[in-house]
């Protein structure tokens, strides 16, 4: 089960067991990662479950589609080029030990 | 010791535990819900999870986990049955009392029902809650021909999901046009074109009369006298907000629990928030009920301000969404009471805005596959609505840009 690890704007860190086939926020959620919001429930609709992929990581993810895009444009944290909408990443083995960093806030 | 209570655990009651917490407040948390689920999202009810994409232990906002942490006593599967405003004491459908000194009712919706005869064939189905959701699941994986009554979201979304699993799906309406309650003419046609497009039969200007059940099928027979043969029939015909309790409470109800802009209620130290709600929103003249996400977070937050003595008035710009096939519509503000329309982009493209003005401010924007457009809308409405109205049609003009016009 691939093992990602969250890190918080303060420095904490934990790492989690996520299946494959979840997406990140789902697994940030189910395990009381606070620091993700998910207002829409995973809908790409509010852009609160905003993540920065490691730069480790980066290239390793696929793009993102053209709405996650216009999304991140109005995320709470202004978006840098390694931001995701956690919604969007859908874990597979290949991410097996992902890391991300976790935006000071969502709203 | 403290002890707050919330009475319903939906979406708006897990916000208030949330926020409770996250405030500061350590002292105890009582969580009452009706439903056998922890707070859970009903969003996917009429999307991901209809479509198998999804189960019910991934639709919970927290896991159990959360709930012994951030120590919210949780009941569930018990309803508040009475409520005694003087003596803060609410009573449970167990028997058991609770005593509080902050109460929040988040008691949401439930959904408007049939009563006519055949009403209770097992071919009927709602959507509300999971346990309704997994019902009509089971029925429309052997459900060849899905009837749904009212082209609201629910039911809109619903149609897209059965035709996309390829079922004979007749959507029947007794407006002129789909969505009428809430979009302007040209957002009903396109979902209109969007629908037939797919196969999905359209009966607008229609109305149940009554239903026939027979073995073989249910018919369901409208007031034309036409007749549709149905192994599936899903009523999405609105719900009414739930305040029997705060209503026998003698708590000021009128459309909703009425609420001031500080989710205050009637009653003392009674606050209320989310669907069950007719509320004040500090942007707007009349109080008004609103069924979403948004409202249900934010006027959670607002509640929960309250009990902690912060006095925070309401004046979130409403928003929402719904996903019907591959498109994706964004809602913001309410366009009751607009004189004008604007339309950015071409319907017939799949992709355009529709800007409702009242005068000159725009007050609501619905999007359909422009999620840059939605969200620059929201700051656009949250700024007041006064923009150049020559501009909001031009797509050669970036929207995000608007505010400096």
């Amino acid at each position: 089960m691939p093992k990602v690890t969250f890190i918080t704007a303060g420095g904490d860190s934990r790492t989690l067991d996520i299946p494959a086939g979840w997406t990140l926020m789902e697994g940030a959620v189910q395990n009381d990662i606070r620091e993700i919001a998910a207002e829409c429930g995973g809908g790409c609709a509010c852009a609160t479950c905003h993540v920065f992929i490691d730069s480790s990581w980066v290239d390793k993810l696929g793009p993102c589609a053209a709405a996650e895009a216009d999304l991140l444009e109005c995320t709470a944290v202004p978006r840098a080029p390694n931001s995701r909408l956690s919604c969007q990443v859908r874990l597979t083995a290949a991410l097996d030990g992902l890391v991300v960093h976790l935006p000071e806030r969502q709203t | 010791m403290t002890r707050h209570v919330i009475v319903g655990a939906g979406q708006a009651g897990l916000q208030v535990v949330e926020a409770l917490r996250r405030d500061g407040y350590d002292d105890e948390l009582v969580l009452v819900g009706a439903e056998t689920w922890l707070p859970y999202q009903r969003p996917p009810l009429s999307k991901k999870f209809l479509q198998g994409e999804t189960t019910a232990e991934r639709l919970l906002f927290r896991p159990q986990d959360f709930y012994v942490k951030q120590r919210v006593d949780t009941r569930l599967g018990v309803a508040a049955s009475a409520l005694d405003t003087a003596a803060h004491r609410l009573t449970l459908s167990d028997g058991s009392t609770v005593d509080y000194d902050g109460l929040v009712l988040t008691t949401g919706a439930r959904v408007r029902r049939l009563t006519m005869p055949g009403a209770d064939d097992e071919r009927v189905c709602y959507l509300r809650g999971l346990d309704d959701a997994a019902r009509l699941k089971a029925r429309l994986e052997s459900a060849e021909r899905v009837v749904i009554l009212g082209a609201g979201f629910i039911g809109l979304e619903v149609a897209a999901v059965a035709r996309k699993a390829g079922r004979q799906v007749t959507v029947v309406e007794a407006q002129s046009r789909v969505l009428q309650r809430v979009v302007a003419p040209t957002v009903s046609s396109f979902f209109e074109a969007l629908h037939r497009g797919h196969g999905v039969e359209l009966r607008l200007d229609a109305r149940l009369a009554r239903l026939e059940p027979t073995p073989e099928a249910l018919a369901v027979v409208l007031d034309d006298g036409s007749v549709l043969a149905a192994d599936l029939l899903l009523v999405g015909i609105g719900v009414e907000p739930e305040v029997a309790v705060a209503e026998a409470a003698g708590i000021h109800c009128a459309g909703g629990i009425v609420v001031d802009e500080f989710a205050r209620t009637s009653a003392p130290d009674v606050l209320a928030a989310g669907d069950c709600t007719c509320h004040r929103n500090l942007r707007y003249p009349a109080p008004h009920r609103i069924e979403s996400v948004q409202n249900a977070v934010d006027q959670g937050k607002v509640a929960a301000a309250t009990l902690l003595g912060k006095l925070d008035g309401y004046a979130a710009v409403p928003w929402f969404w719904s996903d019907q096939y591959d498109v994706k519509l964004h809602m913001v503000g309410l366009s009751g009471g607009h004189d004008s329309l604007i339309t950015r982009g071409v319907p017939e493209a799949g992709a355009f805005s529709v800007f409702y003005r009242a005068g000159e401010r725009v007050i609501a924007v619905d999007s359909i596959n422009r999620p840059a457009e939605h969200m620059a809308a929201r700051k656009l409405i949250a700024a007041g609505g006064r923009c150049d109205p020559d501009r909001l049609a031009d797509t050669a003009v970036d929207l995000k840009t608007i505010l400096d016009s």
